[in-house]
């Protein structure tokens, strides 16, 4: 009897959470923001609510884009702002889940670099606001390798058997096998393809693991002497971990961004807009920066950071001189054979 | 009328995040969608799956599942024997409470979480390694091996494997050991005759509770053993998250359902005192 009294009383109380739940916001217009975990200084989302006093944000995070996708195109959620990654802008807009952005109502979109607009993936910036950017690259152990790091093929040194990490994506591992190749990481053409698929089996022995964001602590402790890395978790493990280095290999890498941009479900389009723009306005891309770390793509904020940071050829290379950097593009047909190629090399071996 | 209004709310909650989900997971398999975006049925995404390849990867999750399987019974029958025995000699001193808790208490916790702390057990500067270069031992690899995935999966697993015996060995009734002594049966055959024949369907409902989670997982084999192979798990979980092809997925995840229901009929078989084997 006691058990049954409990149950009904919790769940009255779950039933009142939930309404409470509902009634939040008043009349207030509630912003559904939706990023990546941990991809934004939280204190900006506050003095956003503070300097708009008639918008409450509401904010939830992903993991990866895939989810993000499948929470925008099939939930029936309204989200208002999202945070998509290159090729992902460029599905969104394939298959319709995003909306024009009225430019006019982002006048900070002027603190955005020219060199990171205009990119195939959202040709005309119709859709999308650069946040941050980077490139993919070698993070090493300097005290493990001590030659210089200049070309994709030290990952295929045999004096490193066991002692290499590799990325568990299909996209960054086989594109950068096809960099290695002198090949596009968008390559489509079935000798091409063949052959990175034979470079990554022959390869296999010396890999250590195929990992996800273990990867991060594992190279922080020492566990390998190099891997695959993006620019932004090299930094991190750069600052946890000063035997750290990292190197852009000459034949070229993949270059990427994170955008903004705003779902077609979105109910509250001017107010997104008004929070890209703040998201422009330099001092909160500078607080973003700092807090996230990653090089960010409003070259305004960039002069605000320090020295060591705003001129470092690393985080901020001169991308009109740096050779083969390269845009992940995004089509159907390319996702199914890159992961069939994938599934090969688990098998092989 | 109180308890069969009840009975609805069961009902209802089972159709909808039991039957229901199923249902999509079929439909997604049987259809794909044409030049227009239309969904149209087919049998493309099974075709697909009958090929060497993906075989082999079923093959091998199974072996790795068996694998584990057995070794958290050999390691759980004795341990669900040794629990239940102290459990009875502690009842007769009027003495409460089982260490049985000890053995359940770690599934509290996030069973990544536990996963996670393997790596820093295994891993090369980790703890295991310290100690052997504190002997003077050579270091051993035993991350990212087959070996670390098995022992994963018997970690996590294992108190599936000594619940449902220990549950089956309390209540096996003690006059019948007794009367099995008095009759001339020394302790060996009283387990061969009496305890181990009482304890099949613990055993058997073990065995199913621990094959299935073990054959699906992704996260294990993925962080102890570094994706230098895929598991059926990783191949559903690639599908759904990477590939972006849910039909495939989909497809996939029917085969293994029917597989799991085809060895959960034939462990029925050997389960002669009629009671079924629970799913969970």
């Amino acid at each position: 009897m006691i058990k049954k009294i409990v149950a009904v009383l919790i769940s009255c109380m779950m039933l009142c959470a939930l309404l409470a739940g509902c009634g939040e916001g008043g009349d207030k217009v509630v912003l559904n923001v939706y990023n990546v975990g941990d991809y934004i200084d939280e204190q900006v989302l506050d003095m956003f609510e503070e300097e708009n006093p008639g918008i409450k944000i509401n904010y939830e995070t992903y993991y990866t884009n895939e989810e993000m996708y499948v929470k925008v195109a099939n939930s029936g959620s309204s989200y208002d702002v999202v945070f998509p990654s290159d090729y992902m802008v460029q599905k969104m807009i394939a298959t319709g889940q995003l909306n024009k952005i009225n430019t006019a109502n982002i006048p900070n979109l002027s603190n955005i670099g020219a060199q990171y607009l205009g990119k195939d993936y959202d040709p005309a910036d119709e859709y999308s606001v650069p946040y941050m950017w980077g490139t993919m690259g070698i993070l090493y152990n300097k005290t493990m390798v001590e030659e210089p790091v200049t070309s994709w093929k030290i990952l295929w040194d045999e004096k490193y058997e066991k002692n290499i990490f590799m990325l568990n994506s299909e996209r960054d591992s086989i594109g950068i096998t096809l960099k290695m190749l002198g090949y596009s990481l968008n390559s489509m053409q079935e000798t091409e393809l063949e052959a990175a698929k034979n470079a990554l089996i022959e390869q296999k022995p010396l890999v250590l693991a195929y990992a996800e964001d273990d990867v991060k602590d594992k190279m922080i402790n020492g566990e390998a002497a190099m891997t695959v890395a993006w620019s932004g978790d090299a930094f991190y493990c750069m600052a946890e971990n000063p035997d750290l280095a990292y190197a852009i290999p000459q034949e070229g890498s993949n270059l990427w961004f994170d955008a903004m941009a705003i779902p077609a479900s979105s109910k509250h389009q001017a107010e997104a807009e008004k929070f890209i723009d703040f998201m422009c306005r330099p001092d909160i891309a500078k607080m973003n920066a700092e807090y996230i770390g990653y090089s960010t793509a409003n070259v305004t904020a960039q002069q605000m950071l320090e020295d060591g940071v705003k001129n470092d050829p690393l985080r901020y290379p001169d991308l009109s001189t740096l050779q083969g950097l390269e845009v992940f593009s995004y089509n159907e047909a390319l996702t199914e054979r890159y992961s069939a190629l994938w599934q090969e090399l688990k098998i092989a071996g | 009328m109180y308890k069969k209004s009840l009975s609805y709310v069961h009902l209802i909650w089972m159709a909808l995040f039991v039957l229901a989900p199923i249902l999509m997971v079929l439909v997604y398999s049987l259809t794909t969608k044409d030049a227009n975006g239309n969904s149209v049925l087919t049998f493309a995404h099974y075709a697909k799956f009958v090929n060497p390849a993906y075989i082999g990867i079923l093959w091998k999750s199974v072996w790795i599942a068996a694998l584990a399987s057995a070794v958290c019974l050999l390691l759980g029958f004795p341990a669900a024997m040794i629990l239940c025995n102290r459990d009875r000699r502690r009842a007769q001193l009027g003495k409460k409470g089982s260490v049985l808790l000890l053995f359940v208490m770690p599934m509290w916790m996030n069973m990544l979480l536990r996963t996670y702390s393997w790596l820093t057990i295994l891993e090369k500067n980790g703890l295991l390694n310290n100690l052997l270069e504190a002997l003077h031992l050579p270091p051993v690899q035993l991350l990212y091996t087959t070996g670390a995935v098995v022992l994963g999966m018997v970690y996590n697993f294992i108190p599936f494997m000594i619940l449902p015996i220990y549950s089956v060995l309390v209540k096996i009734d003690r006059s019948v050991i007794e009367a099995a002594e008095d009759l001339g049966a020394n302790s060996f055959c009283v387990y061969t005759r009496i305890i181990i024949p009482l304890s099949l369907p613990g055993v058997i409902s073990g065995i199913t509770m621990v094959f299935l989670p073990a054959i699906t997982t992704f996260i294990i084999s993925q962080l102890l053993g570094g994706g230098q192979y895929m598991l059926f798990g990783n191949l559903i979980e690639q599908q759904f998250l990477k590939a972006d092809n849910w039909n495939f997925g989909s497809a996939l995840s029917i085969v293994m359902m029917i597989l799991i229901f085809l060895a959960m009929r034939i462990m029925n078989l050997f389960n002669k005192n009629g009671q079924q084997v629970a799913m969970f």
